[in-house]
C-alpha cells in the first residue's frame, strides 16, 4: 500500500472545518469579542474602548435580572418535575398491557404538534376574554373559586402556566426515552429480584432506578440546556413583548438587545449569551460530574 | 426439605389471534423429591422444564395442582414466602453490582425477626463465597468475569439465604464444554456439602446421569420416568426414554415376535416370552458383540476408531436409519470390513409397543 501524505486527512476534513468554521468558530469569537468592545455604535462600526462594562451594565439590567430569575424558575421546576412525571407515566405504561399502544401514542402527540398550535390551546385553556375566562377559571368557578387571569394577570399564575407549558411540551420525549428504557431492562432481573424477596419499591429503588440510570441522566442534562434556553415556549404564550409580561428569558433578553424595539446593542447581548454559556457550561459540568460517581454505565 | 409436587398443571392460555391453541407447558407432574436429593430434570428444548421449576418457586402460578415444601402447602405462596435459591441459565446477576453486593442482596430483604445484623451479613457472604470458591472476586462486577466465575456467583446468591430448595435451570448451557464438566462436579460437591434439596435442570442427559441421585424425564410437560440414573438408562418406560439417553442413541429397528421369538428383518436374535407381534425394537450400542457366528448380519458402512473402543457404522434391512452404530472393542473389525455378524446382550435390547410406545418386557 502506497504511504499516505500526512496533510491527506485534513484535506478530506476541509469542507467540514471550513463549515464549522464559518457558521460556529467565527460567531463564537465575535460574540466574544463583541462582548469586551465598550460604546459599540451600529451605525459607525467604531467603540470607544474595551473592557468589562457590558457585562457589569447587563448584569445591573432588572430587565436581565428578572430574565435570570424566570429562567431559573422555569429550569428549577420544569426539569425534575417533568422527569419525575415522566417517569411515573413511563413506569405505568409499562405495568398496563391493555391499550399501552394507544396510550404510547396519546402520550407522544405534543411532540409532534407545533409549539404555536399548542400555545393556542393553553390560550384557551387559561386565557380571560370578553367572553370566556378559560375552560380552568371555569373548573376553578365550578369548585368555588374566584377566577385568576392566567395570562394577563399574576406573577405567580403567569408562572404557573408557563411552568405547566414547559413540562407539557417536553415530556412527550422524556417518556418516550424512559418507555424504551424501562423495556430495555431484562425481565430475569425482576424475577431474580421476587426470588429473593425483594419487594417492589426496593425493586425499583435497587434494580430499575440504577438500571435506567444512564437514560434519566441524559434527561436531566439535556432537559437543563434546554430549558436554560428557553424562549419560543414564552412568546407562544405571551406574545413577543415579553418584558412587558415580565416572562422574559434570557435567550429573549439577548433578543431584545439584538433586534427588539430597544434594541441595537449587540455587545450587551453578546455579554448575556456569554453569561448564559458560563451558567449552562458549570451547570452541565456539575451534573456530569454527579452522574460520574452516581450512574452506572455498564 | 422434603418437595412434594401433586398432580402441577400449567396451561398458558393461547391468546386471541396470533397464537389461539393453549400451551399445556406442564401436564399433571406428581413427584416427591426428598431431603437432600439432587433431582436431574431432564428433556428436550420446549418440554416444560423451566415451567416446571417456576411453579415450584412461585413465579407461575399452576393452572391446578399442589406445591408442598415439607409438610406446608405453599402453592398460593408468592416467591419471596418460599425461601427458594434459584439459578438462572443466564445467571442473572445484576450487573450494576459488586459480586459481594449481589451475594448480599437476598440477605438485604429479610424482614422482621429474619433480620440480620450487619456482621451476620458480612460472615453469611463470606461463606457462601467461600463455598463456591470465589473470595477474591468479591469486588469485582459481573461483566469483568468469566462464564464459569458469574455462574459460581450466581450459585453463591441463590445459597447465601440458606434456601430450602436449590433449583438450578440450565446452569452449564453457557459454558465451554471442559468447563461444563469441571462445574457441574462443583454443583454435586456444593450440594453435597450444603445438603439442600435440589433440582438441576438440563437438556444434556450425561450431564443430569453423572450428577443426579435421581433423574425425571420429561416430554410435552409430561414426566415419563423417573428413578435412578442407571436404573432409567437399563430399563426406560418407553421408546422416547430410551432414545433420550445414551450416547450413541440407541438402534431403533422394525421387530417382530413369532412363536417366542424375536425376529429383526430375517435374523433371529432371541428368545422371548413376549406375546407374538409386531414391535419396535431398541438395542444399545453397546449391547451389540463382534461375533462372526452371530445371528445379526449387517452390512458396515464406516469404522471409526475413537481411542480405546471403535465405533461400527452399520446398516440393517430392519431399519430405516441410515446411522446405526455399535460401539465394540478396538481393533475387533477391521476397518475395510463390508459385512459384520453380531450377537446380541439380551439386558441391552428392548421391545415397545408400537402403538403406545411403551416398553414391553423381554422375558
Ligand atoms: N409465558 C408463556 N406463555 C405462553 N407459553 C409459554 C410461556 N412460557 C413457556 N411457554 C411454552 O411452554 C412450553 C414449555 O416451555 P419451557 O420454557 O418450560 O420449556 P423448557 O423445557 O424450559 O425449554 P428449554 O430447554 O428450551 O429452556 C413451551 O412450549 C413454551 O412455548
Ligand atoms: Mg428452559
Amino acid at each position: 500500500m502506497k504511504k499516505k501524505h500526512p496533510l491527506l486527512g485534513w484535506l478530506y476534513l476541509l469542507p467540514a472545518l471550513l463549515f464549522l468554521a464559518v457558521f460556529l468558530l467565527y460567531p463564537l469569537i465575535d460574540v466574544l469579542v463583541y462582548s469586551f468592545e465598550e460604546g459599540y455604535n451600529f451605525a459607525s462600526q467604531s467603540y470607544r474602548g474595551t473592557g468589562l462594562y457590558n457585562y457589569a451594565y447587563v448584569l445591573r439590567d432588572p430587565y436581565f435580572i428578572r430574565a435570570l430569575k424566570n429562567t431559573f424558575i422555569i429550569v428549577i421546576i420544569t426539569v425534575p418535575l417533568s422527569t419525575g412525571l415522566a417517569l411515573l407515566i413511563s413506569l405505568g405504561l409499562s405495568k398496563i398491557k391493555f391499550l399501552r399502544e394507544l396510550y404510547q401514542t396519546v402520550f407522544f402527540l405534543p411532540y409532534v404538534t407545533n409549539t404555536l398550535a399548542v400555545g393556542l390551546v393553553f390560550m384557551i385553556l387559561f386565557k380571560k376574554t370578553e367572553y370566556t375566562d378559560g375552560m380552568v377559571n371555569l373548573l376553578i368557578h365550578a369548585f368555588g373559586g374566584s377566577s385568576v387571569d392566567f395570562i394577563d394577570g399574576p406573577y405567580w399564575a403567569k408562572m404557573f402556566v408557563m411552568c405547566f407549558y414547559t413540562v407539557w411540551v417536553v415530556m412527550p420525549f422524556k417518556i418516550l426515552i424512559l418507555t424504551s428504557a424501562l423495556a430495555g431492562v431484562p425481565e430475569v432481573y425482576y424475577k431474580a429480584a421476587r426470588v429473593d424477596g425483594t419487594g417492589s419499591f426496593r425493586i425499583f429503588t435497587r434494580i430499575t432506578l440504577p438500571l435506567i440510570s444512564p437514560m434519566i441522566f441524559y434527561l436531566v442534562i439535556t432537559g437543563f440546556i434546554g430549558a436554560f434556553k428557553a424562549y419560543s415556549d414564552e412568546v407562544a404564550l405571551f406574545g413577543t413583548d415579553l418584558n412587558a409580561a415580565g416572562m422574559n428569558t434570557i435567550v429573549g433578553y439577548v433578543y431584545d438587545m439584538l433586534y427588539g424595539d430597544s434594541g441595537g446593542y449587540p455587545s450587551y447581548a453578546s455579554a448575556a449569551a456569554l453569561l448564559l454559556f458560563a451558567i449552562v457550561f458549570t451547570i452541565t459540568m456539575i451534573n456530569l460530574m454527579v452522574s460520574k460517581n452516581k450512574v452506572s454505565l455498564h | 426439605m422434603k418437595l412434594v409436587l401433586e398432580q402441577l398443571t400449567k396451561i398458558f392460555p393461547g391468546r386471541e389471534k396470533k397464537n389461539p391453541k393453549d400451551v399445556r407447558a406442564v401436564s399433571e407432574m406428581s413427584l416427591t423429591i426428598e431431603d437432600g436429593e439432587l433431582v436431574g430434570l431432564l428433556g428436550p428444548s420446549g418440554c416444560g422444564k423451566s415451567t416446571a421449576l417456576n411453579l415450584i418457586c412461585g413465579l407461575e402460578a399452576p393452572t391446578s395442582g399442589r406445591v408442598y415444601f415439607g409438610e406446608e402447602d405453599v402453592t398460593d405462596l408468592g416467591p419471596e414466602h418460599r425461601g427458594v435459591g434459584l439459578v438462572f441459565q443466564n445467571y442473572a446477576l445484576y450487573p450494576h453490582m459488586t459480586v459481594r453486593q449481589n451475594i448480599r442482596f437476598p440477605l438485604e430483604n429479610l424482614k422482621g425477626a429474619q433480620k440480620l445484623t450487619k456482621e451476620e451479613v458480612e460472615e453469611r457472604v463470606q461463606e457462601a463465597a467461600r463455598i463456591v470458591q470465589i473470595e477474591e472476586l468479591l469486588e469485582r462486577k459481573p461483566a469483568e468475569m468469566s462464564g464459569g466465575q458469574q455462574q459460581r456467583v450466581a450459585i453463591a446468591r441463590a445459597l447465601v439465604k440458606k434456601p430450602n430448595v436449590l433449583l438450578l435451570d440450565e446452569p452449564l448451557s453457557n459454558l465451554d464444554a471442559r468447563l461444563r464438566l469441571q462445574t457441574r462436579e462443583e454443583i454435586k460437591r456444593i450440594q453435597r456439602k450444603t445438603g439442600v434439596t435440589s433440582i438441576f435442570v438440563t437438556h444434556d442427559q450425561e450431564e443430569a446421569m453423572s450428577i443426579s441421585d435421581r433423574i425425571v424425564v420429561m416430554k410435552a410437560g409430561v414426566v415419563q420416568q423417573c428413578g435412578r440414573p442407571q436404573e432409567v438408562y437399563d430399563r426406560p418406560a418407553n421408546l422416547f426414554v430410551a432414545q433420550f439417553l445414551g450416547t450413541p442413541r440407541i438402534n431403533t429397528f422394525e421387530g417382530r415376535v413369532k412363536g417366542g421369538k424375536l425376529f429383526i428383518g430375517e435374523d433371529e436374535l432371541l428368545k422371548t416370552s413376549a406375546p407374538d407381534g409386531e414391535y419396535s425394537v431398541g438395542i444399545r450400542p453397546e449391547g451389540l458383540l463382534v461375533d462372526d457366528a452371530g445371528s445379526f448380519h449387517c452390512g458396515v458402512t464406516a469404522v471409526e476408531v475413537m481411542g480405546r473402543d471403535t465405533s461400527v457404522v452399520f446398516t440393517h434391512a430392519g431399519s430405516g436409519e441410515e446411522q446405526l452404530r455399535a460401539i465394540v472393542p478396538g481393533g475387533s473389525v477391521a476397518s475395510d470390513k463390508k459385512e459384520q455378524a453380531f450377537s446380541v446382550k439380551p439386558d441391552k435390547i428392548f421391545l415397545f409397543d408400537k402403538e403406545s410406545g411403551e416398553r414391553v418386557e423381554l422375558s
